[in-house]
């Protein structure tokens, strides 16, 4: 049971951590907390849940554009949320990020219903034995991809150009400009990355617990912030170590404890990080 | 080459600048001294682009810059070392240097310029893969300039590059400006150190409270007894005893 439990916890919490990785890259390179990231990644498996029920569509096809309409919606949404605030206090920006989540859980509630959409396609995932325990695929494919996705980001930050720029912007704004790098642009390059990866975090869950419906993002929108928060926003590392350790207290909390507490044990986590760790397990921008 | 003509500046209702007119030909290297708060780095932030003159003409090799942001300033060949040195922490230190030449478009170029430059200043490939944070103020200083020097600046401008520095780093960091010098660089540095910056350099202005007081040949200045009184600690002793 354990064992099961601990699958359980990392596979949910491989997609908190992609989520948190959206949360994470914008306040390191803006300082702001998107709250609308939840929408974000409820706006990826709608698009690839509606061009699936089409019936016309192929998987991989529709995980791209439902990443593809994810990362969109962030660009969009930093240009007319964000970029008109900035230089105002801080939490100005946080009330647009809040009213912008609102508005976008209402029209998603006003264009598809209040109800829970099943994936429309099946997958024939079992359930295998590994050194004697039983494994789902399913879990083992997310908990994979998931990864994957980690680590493209990982290496595109470390490795490339653009990547290099992008920390630089959020390590030193005005020095990142001296030497040619176009901010504006590399807040863009990073809210589209950050909700490409929200809108996959999205599709997996959509597949997961077979259900698309407006109010989705919200929980797994809070609790990956509170995974950013627990491992350092701005970093990550952090992030992902972050995602996948919320992701396991809350899956043991579950079973061990009540599971009606589940929920609550990642807001009590980020409670308790508040008060004793405010930096989080690793700190700092730009790593 | 570079031409200010009185240039007001400031932040928020503050005024800094009141009026500067300053040229740089090329070939040469320019100093501007003066005390704290005298407005050399907002000078330096003015010319660069981080902060848009109230009033005046900023002009490189005929192109206005007041209008323009830094990221386009850069590329028409104006390199800024900044205050503080401000290298990237948590990149390393090639990592920092390729930044650097992020506007060139000739990567083949960049390489060399990259290998060049890490010849030249051997603790930049002795450290290549280290984080830059973790490198020493004089090192971090020599990795400012080198990361400079990759944007083939036609113009290299250096913001108090001896602060904080060790005696002994402070007489380096200056023994590649001399070099620089040597190689034809046009170079405007601004210094609290004046006695060092006069000695590299070819002109220079002084500056106070926002306002250009004197200016002339290197030379000139350091023997001017206004200057040595208050910018090269001569005659200290006899004031005060």
């Amino acid at each position: 049971m354990f064992f099961q439990q601990l699958i359980n916890g990392l596979t949910t919490g491989s997609v908190y951590a992609l989520i948190a990785l959206g949360y994470t890259m914008i306040y390191g390179i803006l300082g702001l907390i998107n709250f609308a990231q939840g929408e974000i990644y409820m706006c990826g498996a709608f698009v690839a849940v509606l061009l699936l029920a089409t019936g016309k569509v192929n998987f991989f096809l529709a995980v791209a554009l439902g990443m593809g309409a994810a990362a969109l919606l962030g660009v969009i949404l930093e240009r007319v949320a964000f970029r008109p605030l900035r230089g105002f206090h801080p939490l100005v920006p946080l009330i647009s990020a809040i009213g912008a989540s609102i508005f976008l859980q209402s029209l998603a509630l006003l264009l598809f219903g209040p109800n829970d959409r099943p994936f429309p396609i099946q997958f024939a995932f079992t359930t295998i034995m590994i050194a004697g325990l039983p494994v789902s695929t399913l879990q083992m494919t997310i908990l994979a991809a998931a990864l994957g996705f980690m680590g493209l980001l990982i290496v595109f930050v470390r490795y490339t150009t653009y990547g290099k720029a992008i920390v630089a912007c959020a390590l030193d704004r005005d020095t990142a400009r001296l030497m040619g790098i176009n901010v504006d642009r590399m807040v863009s390059l990073t809210f589209l990355l950050g909700s490409a990866l929200s809108g996959a975090a999205g599709i997996m869950m959509a597949i997961y617990y077979n259900a698309t419906y407006p109010r989705m993002g919200l929980l797994p929108g809070l609790k990956a912030f509170s995974a950013a928060i627990l491992g350092g926003v701005g970093s990550i590392p952090g992030a992902i170590l972050g995602g996948l350790l919320l992701g396991v207290a809350e899956s043991l909390g579950a079973a061990y404890i009540s599971s009606g507490f589940k929920d609550a044990i990642a807001f009590a986590i980020l409670i308790l990080v508040l008060l004793l760790r405010p930096q989080g397990i690793l700190r700092g921008r730009g790593d | 080459m570079l031409t200010l003509k009185s240039v007001q500046a400031g932040y928020g209702r503050l005024p800094v600048l009141k009026g500067i007119s300053l040229h740089v030909r090329s070939g040469e290297v320019v100093t501007l001294i003066g005390g704290n708060g005298a407005g050399k780095t907002t000078t330096l932030r003015t010319i660069s682009g981080l902060l848009p003159p109230r009033k005046g003409a900023v002009e490189f090799a005929g192109q206005d810059l007041t209008r323009l942001p830094p990221e386009r300033i850069v590329t028409l060949g104006l390199a800024l070392v900044p205050e503080g040195r401000r290298v990237f922490r948590t990149l390393s230190v090639t990592a920092n240097l390729e930044l650097g030449a992020y506007h060139r478009r000739d990567k083949s170029e960049v390489r060399r310029d990259l290998e060049e430059i890490r010849q030249r200043f051997p603790i930049l490939k002795e450290r290549a893969h280290q984080a830059a944070g973790t490198l020493s103020g004089g090192e971090q200083q020599i990795l400012a300039i080198g990361r400079a020097l990759m944007a083939r600046p036609r113009l290299l401008m250096l913001d108090e590059p001896s602060m904080g520095l060790a005696p002994r780093m402070v007489t380096q960091v200056y023994h590649i400006l001399a070099e620089l010098k040597a190689q034809g660089t046009t170079i405007l540095l601004v210094e609290q150190n004046a006695r060092a910056a006069l000695k590299v350099a070819d002109r220079g202005y002084v500056l106070e409270t926002g306002r250009i007081i004197l200016d002339g040949a290197a030379a000139d200045l350091r023997d001017d007894p206004e200057v040595q009184r208050a910018y090269l600690g001569k005659g200290y002793q006899e004031v005060w005893e």
